[in-house]
């Protein structure tokens, strides 16, 4: 097919391309510039080259940071993948309880961050939350503000409260597409549960289950507000993510040059494993 | 071998999906199920496979009731009008998976896959995917899913609505001699009268969860029964209209019509059906009666012209071989063969066919 040449075209794209320039590129940029140079305010700047990038790559606290996160990701991964799709395969199909289901499915979808924070803060402090009192009546050693164990505990649960109906959603509308004759044709072919799920269902819901998974990761791996609110990075740097962490070395050390690196190599992590993944996934697939 | 519904009746809440149902399929036969979207079609060949349970009635197979028997226990295999092939499996695999659960041994498998492959034209993609299959390969691949494993029972619900015309028409040609020399009943449903007639076999016409007639497909083309059989075998839809018959002549009711007919029916009022083909632009056959038609639309279709016209109260079809255009409004004249006009009484049962 021949393409048509039409410069009008540009009359289009340069609108779009001036919006992005000023939401994404130009605030890019100026991370970029911290991050190559050192400054001490008053708009005066020094040339430092790589070395601010070095230094991050190099730092213990980085190194930290960055497996707390990927450890924190990975669990919540783990979690809320495999529940969302269960949740969703026992879901009806038909009837009054999908409106109901799916409603309450996307209340906790539709609370602000922060206050997710702050309802399980209290939800789990142990004197007077009613998770941290329960656990404590019930014989459990439990305080999120001062044990590791706890503090982690209680911000997966937290994580997974809060975004598992979106995998369940997701899940949801993709068993929901598979035509009846699917499971009928497997019906004849005397096929057990399992198999229908491993054969039909979970191939079926491969791109819903790609789309899940890739959310997931990047909201979890950027994950700031619930547990700046929650516990606040603590006890210790028990819980500091991060997203925790950058902010700490910007905001409150006002590390601007690291910080600046940091946040780049922090987004071309981000970058890299979604595009690592979503190639793996959507190799093999024709364009059905 | 053969498969009898008696008295099947579904029914779900309060809404009858199949009423009380009689049939009796033979072995050896193919047997189409005629009759528009929400016929009932689907739900019975459900209660035929054993996939859904009748609410009242029973299933006899053989001469054993398999009412209510588990669809896996019944050997019977079924193609649908989407295209289902298990989406992670190898075209080989998919054709294969009747089979593999059956316990056949993999030397058998490898023989009747291949066989069943090359008689669907199938050989040169049994490593791909079905999702890098055309959709004719696709509903090719369904196909010898059904057929790899000597069903007694094939069901077959609108295998071909979702293909291409192209792909439609040659698959519609092999499909006869798929089922040729098989010891199994084939249940073919189709919305298309032209399929039923090319298929051949037998046919049950459907309405609303009524089986209207069963007979052999010609014989049910010819003689409907009624005229609610003639009209889901016709499509076009068949042109009705009511006439007199007093002695040797007839006449429309509102006399715009008259003509001489030897025609051997007790004097008195008659609907008649006329299929399109039998109004031309031409003269056919020995009686021909002329019609004045104001053209409503005119269309093409292939080599043959659909003409939609008025003629007073009447909007009728007609369907001539060749082609020929014409404007809407204009004023023409049309040809109808009275010797296969189809006689109905008042209750709309079959009088005489021509």
């Amino acid at each position: 097919m021949n393409k048509t040449i039409n410069q009008k075209a540009w009359f289009f794209v340069i609108p779009v391309f001036i919006l992005v320039a000023f939401n994404a590129i130009i605030p890019l940029m100026t991370v970029v510039n911290y991050a190559f140079q050192e400054t001490f305010g008053n708009n005066v700047f020094m040339w430092e080259g790589t070395r601010w990038f070095k230094q991050i790559m190099l730092s213990e606290r980085f190194h930290a940071s960055l497996g707390r996160q990927f450890l924190f990701t990975f669990i919540i991964l783990f979690i809320q993948i495999p529940l969302g799709i269960a949740i969703a395969l026992s879901m009806p199909k038909e009837g009054i309880g999908v409106p109901v289901c799916l409603v309450l499915m996307s209340m906790p979808l539709l609370i602000p961050w922060n206050v997710v924070g702050a309802m399980w803060n209290i939800f789990a402090l142990p004197d007077i939350g009613f998770l941290g009192h329960s656990l404590n009546a019930l014989g459990f050693d439990y305080n999120f503000t001062q044990q590791i164990g706890d503090a982690w505990f209680t911000t997966i649960l937290m994580d997974v409260w809060h975004w598992t109906s979106l995998v369940v959603l997701l899940s949801y509308a993709g068993l929901q597409s598979i035509q009846p004759a699917y499971y009928q044709a497997a019906e004849i072919d005397g096929a057990s549960r399992w198999a229908v799920f491993t054969k039909i269902e979970l191939p079926k819901m491969k791109k819903v289950l790609t789309i899940a998974i890739l959310l997931r990761f990047m909201d979890s791996f950027m994950i700031y507000t619930e547990p700046f609110v929650l516990t606040g990075g603590g006890p210790g740097n028990a819980t500091a993510f991060l997203s925790i962490d950058l902010v700490k070395m910007a905001l409150g050390q006002f590390d601007l040059g690291p910080a600046a690196a940091m946040s780049l190599i922090y987004f071309f992590i981000v970058l890299l494993v979604c595009w690592v993944f979503y190639t793996l996934m959507m190799r093999n697939e024709g364009n059905q | 071998m053969s498969l009898e519904l008696k008295n099947v009746e579904k029914k779900i809440g309060l809404d009858t999906h199949i009423y009380s149902t009689n049939l009796k399929l033979e072995k050896n036969t193919i047997n189409i199920l005629l009759g528009p979207t929400l016929s009932g079609k689907t739900t019975l060949m459900q209660i035929m496979a054993g996939l859904d349970k009748p609410t009242n009635g029973e299933i006899w197979f053989n001469d054993n009731n398999v009412t209510g028997m588990k669809v896996q226990k019944r050997n019977v295999s079924m193609v649908y009008q989407q295209f289902i092939n298990y989406p992670n499996f190898t075209v080989y695999d998919n054709i294969a998976s009747p089979l593999k659960i059956t316990g056949v041994s993999s030397d058998g498998i490898k023989k009747r896959v291949g066989k069943v492959a090359e008689l669907l034209k199938l050989s040169g993609m049994l490593n791909k995917k079905p999702n890098e299959l055309s959709g004719g390969q696709q509903q090719r691949t369904a196909l010898a899913r059904a057929l790899v494993k000597d069903s007694d029972l094939i069901l077959l619900d609108e295998p071909l609505a979702n293909l291409d015309f192209k792909l439609r028409e040659e698959l519609r040609e092999e499909l006869p001699k798929l089922f040729e020399d098989r010891d199994c009943i084939v249940v073919y449903a189709t919305t298309e009268p032209s399929e039923a007639l090319l298929l051949g076999g037998n046919t049950a016409t459907l309405l609303d969860g009524k089986l209207i007639q069963y007979g052999k497909t010609l014989d049910v083309y010819n003689k409907p029964n009624s005229l609610v059989s003639a009209q889901v075998f016709s499509d076009p839809p068949m042109n009705i209209t009511k006439i007199k018959k007093i002695g040797d002549s007839c006449s429309f009711l509102d006399n715009s019509l008259n003509w001489k007919s030897k025609i051997n029916i007790k004097d008195g009022e008659y609907k008649v059906g006329i299929r399109p083909h039998n109004i031309t632009t031409y003269k056919e056959g020995k009686n021909c009666l002329e019609i004045k038609a104001k053209v409503l639309i005119s269309e093409l279709s292939g080599s043959e012209s659909l003409i939609h016209f008025t003629n007073g109260e009447l909007s009728w079809v007609s369907l001539s071989n060749g082609v020929f255009q014409k404007n809407v409004g204009d004023e023409m004249n049309l040809y109808m063969n009275a010797d296969e006009f189809i006689y109905f009484d008042k209750n709309e049962r079959l009088v005489t066919s021509g």
